[in-house]
């Protein structure tokens, strides 16, 4: 590891640090006021309520890392939960593991559709990601014929499977905190996660020690669309409804969560744990403003406020001369 | 100013055009009326004229996503100056003043804050919309002063609208703006290097900032004739607008890389953006089903000459 990456290693391991006492604070500070939210069973809300949103972040992440940006992960969501809300209502008898199988690969096969146009026709992520945002969406309708799939068509095993307890916490959020562990640990320790960080931090250099950029960008769209197809089962079996408009606009509160965590735009730059963190900030918000009094559509205000003042900050911090950035973007 | 590959993409465009409006005229009877058409190009007016200046602005290089979290914002300005029982030209003054105040900020952000376009115009979409979403809630404003449908719902002559009339004007001045002036040369400059512009001793982020405050603005006077034509203001106004207007700006051939463009090609656009989703609606297509049309076209746009390059 070079001096500079070690450097910046340790910058983003202080600012995770100083992100997690600013979230301990915002907690602390709720449950000053209201001592009611630090009760066990309101913490598991709280997890279960941010589940989603931690799973989509991280996989939002490992795009931006490598430099990409994915506005379709909200429409891969919502279209593949409406395919789980369909074969589960077609064939209600084969239970949750085909639903699973089948969403992790539908999502998938949408993330490798904008993986190959940014990878193999070398397209501007955010085009790509805004056509397919839209063309997604378009494919739910065609698919449902503009109808809704409600709780009473689908099967309990169906419904059942993310409310399941386990020591206390949903299976949702069982399966958040393992994608969240998983991640910390393989973008530490497994060479091939590693690579993620060189193709986004300078692709020039990452070219020159065999890796091929391209294909880390390929690679990101997948994982983060396996993800997020996953996340649509999920979200369908949570509110028990599967209709064309859901998640709408989701992709922007994940992006805004990678964003306050720390993840870089430029790529290169972001952890896993700073990501959990930027969830947990908003979760925390949107979970104590009906305490506080503050009607929920103050939320997104809010959200707006804590992008900007967390992006103003972190590029204060950076304070590289823009000129190097915006040459590096452009070749 | 205007390469050779940018003529071929605009004779594109006016083909895809005219092959559209005849496809239309055969298949619906009612397609081809001058007020049929006139109630068309109200599909596309408002979006177009925001499409202008975010088209000089994306050929500098930059991005604006917030621009219908504006027309939101304004709109509720607008709403809320009528509630207090302002007359029309203190509604319409709040309805740009809004969207500058708004552009002015987004400027500050990427040039004084060094944030990047599409990260800080992503909070300020957030921002903008959301503060419409605290102030309304679930309420409507409709209380606008009787001379305030004019802007949205008058027409100049005949069958030509107001709001068409403004776009054509403005359309104009961007294109001799763009092609005709100096300023326009240093946007061109901006967008292909903006290190060796700087070097060249040109103030860059005063035109960044220029070009984001112009961006509001258009947004500002887009809401005022939206909000002038709907007659009402909900802060869900112009939901997804961002994407129509960013589509019709690359779609008109403008390089997301920046550097590139042309204001005919974006005109252009814009009809063809209005044509297709006007056709589709007299064919009873349902929006949501145009929006596969739209963001496969946009995908498509950008696909075809990165595979004919590849060869």
């Amino acid at each position: 590891m070079t001096h500079a990456a070690r450097k910046r290693g340790s910058q983003v391991a202080r600012r995770d640090l100083q992100f997690a006492l600013l979230t301990l604070a915002l907690l602390a500070a709720v449950v000053w006021a209201f001592p009611g939210f630090a009760s066990p069973d309101n913490l598991a809300a709280l997890l279960d309520d941010t589940a989603i949103l931690v799973m989509l972040a991280l996989g939002q992440m490992l795009v931006i890392l490598v430099r990409g940006i994915d506005l379709s992960v909200a429409a891969n969501l919502a279209l593949c939960g409406m395919l789980a809300a369909l074969f589960n209502r077609a064939f209600p008898e084969l239970g949750v593991l085909p639903v699973l199988a089948l969403t992790l690969a539908a999502g998938g096969l949408l993330g490798a559709l904008n993986g190959i146009l940014v990878w193999k026709l070398r397209l501007p992520p955010i085009v790509v990601t805004l056509g397919t945002m839209s063309v997604y969406r378009g494919v739910i309708y065609l698919l449902s014929g503009g109808e809704w799939v409600n709780d009473n068509e689908m099967s309990p095993a169906f419904v059942a499977f993310t409310r399941a307890e386990f020591l206390g916490l949903t299976s949702l959020s069982w399966l958040a905190l393992i994608c969240a562990v998983a991640f910390m640990l393989l973008l530490r320790r497994l060479p091939l996660a590693r690579n993620f960080y060189a193709a986004g931090g300078n692709p020039e250099a990452a070219a020159y020690s065999g890796i091929d950029a391209g294909r880390m960008q390929f690679l990101a769209y997948v994982v983060c669309g396996a993800i997020a197809g996953l996340a649509g089962y999920l979200w369908v079996a949570r509110f028990a409804v599967a209709y064309t408009d859901i998640a709408l606009g989701f992709e922007l509160q994940v992006i805004a969560a990678c964003l306050i965590g720390g993840v870089a735009i430029g790529g290169g730059v972001g952890s896993a744990l700073g990501v959990v963190l930027g969830c947990l900030f908003l979760g925390i918000i949107r979970n104590s403003l009906p305490l506080v009094g503050i009607s929920a559509f103050w939320q997104m205000f809010i959200n707006g406020m804590v992008i900007l003042a967390a992006v103003l900050l972190s590029a204060r911090q950076q304070r590289q001369p823009r000129t190097t950035t915006l040459e590096v973007a452009r070749d | 100013m205007i390469s050779a590959a940018a003529k071929s993409w605009e004779s594109m465009l006016t083909l895809v055009f005219a092959l559209g409006f005849v496809l239309f005229s055969l298949t619906s009877p009612y397609f081809l009326s001058v007020d049929t058409l006139s109630d068309a190009t109200f599909n596309f007016t408002e979006r177009a004229i925001v499409a202008l200046p975010l088209a000089l602005l994306i050929i500098a290089g930059e991005i604006d996503i917030s621009v219908a979290g504006i027309i939101a914002l304004a709109s509720v300005a607008m709403g809320l100056a009528a509630e207090q029982g302002a007359g029309t030209g203190t509604v319409v003054a709040a309805g740009l003043g809004t969207g500058l105040a708004a552009g002015c900020i987004n400027g500050a952000l990427v040039t004084l804050g060094r944030v990047p376009a599409i990260v800080a115009t992503i909070g300020t979409m957030t921002l903008f919309r959301g503060a419409a979403y605290a102030v309304l809630g679930d309420r409507v404003l409709k209380n606008y002063p009787d001379g305030f449908a004019i802007f949205g719902q008058g027409y100049l002559v005949g069958p030509v609208s107001i709001e068409l009339a403004l776009f054509v004007v403005l359309a104009v001045a961007a294109a001799l703006f763009l092609h005709g002036s100096r300023w326009g040369r240093v946007v061109y400059a901006i967008g292909a290097n903006p290190v060796a512009t700087r070097f060249a001793g040109i103030a860059v982020d005063r035109y960044r900032f220029a070009l984001f405050a112009l961006t509001g603005l258009a947004s500002g006077l887009a809401a005022v004739l939206l909000t002038s034509r709907l007659g009402s203001t909900r802060p869900s106004i112009a939901q997804g607008w961002e994407l129509e207007i960013i589509s019709i700006v690359i779609l008109g051939g403008v390089s997301v890389w920046g550097g590139k463009g042309s204001i005919l090609g974006v005109v252009l656009a814009a009809l063809v953006f209005g044509l297709v989703t006007f056709g589709l609606g007299l064919m009873n297509i349902p929006g949501i089903v145009m929006s596969i049309f739209t963001g496969a076209l946009l995908i498509l746009v950008v696909a075809v000459p990165a595979l004919v390059q590849r060869k």
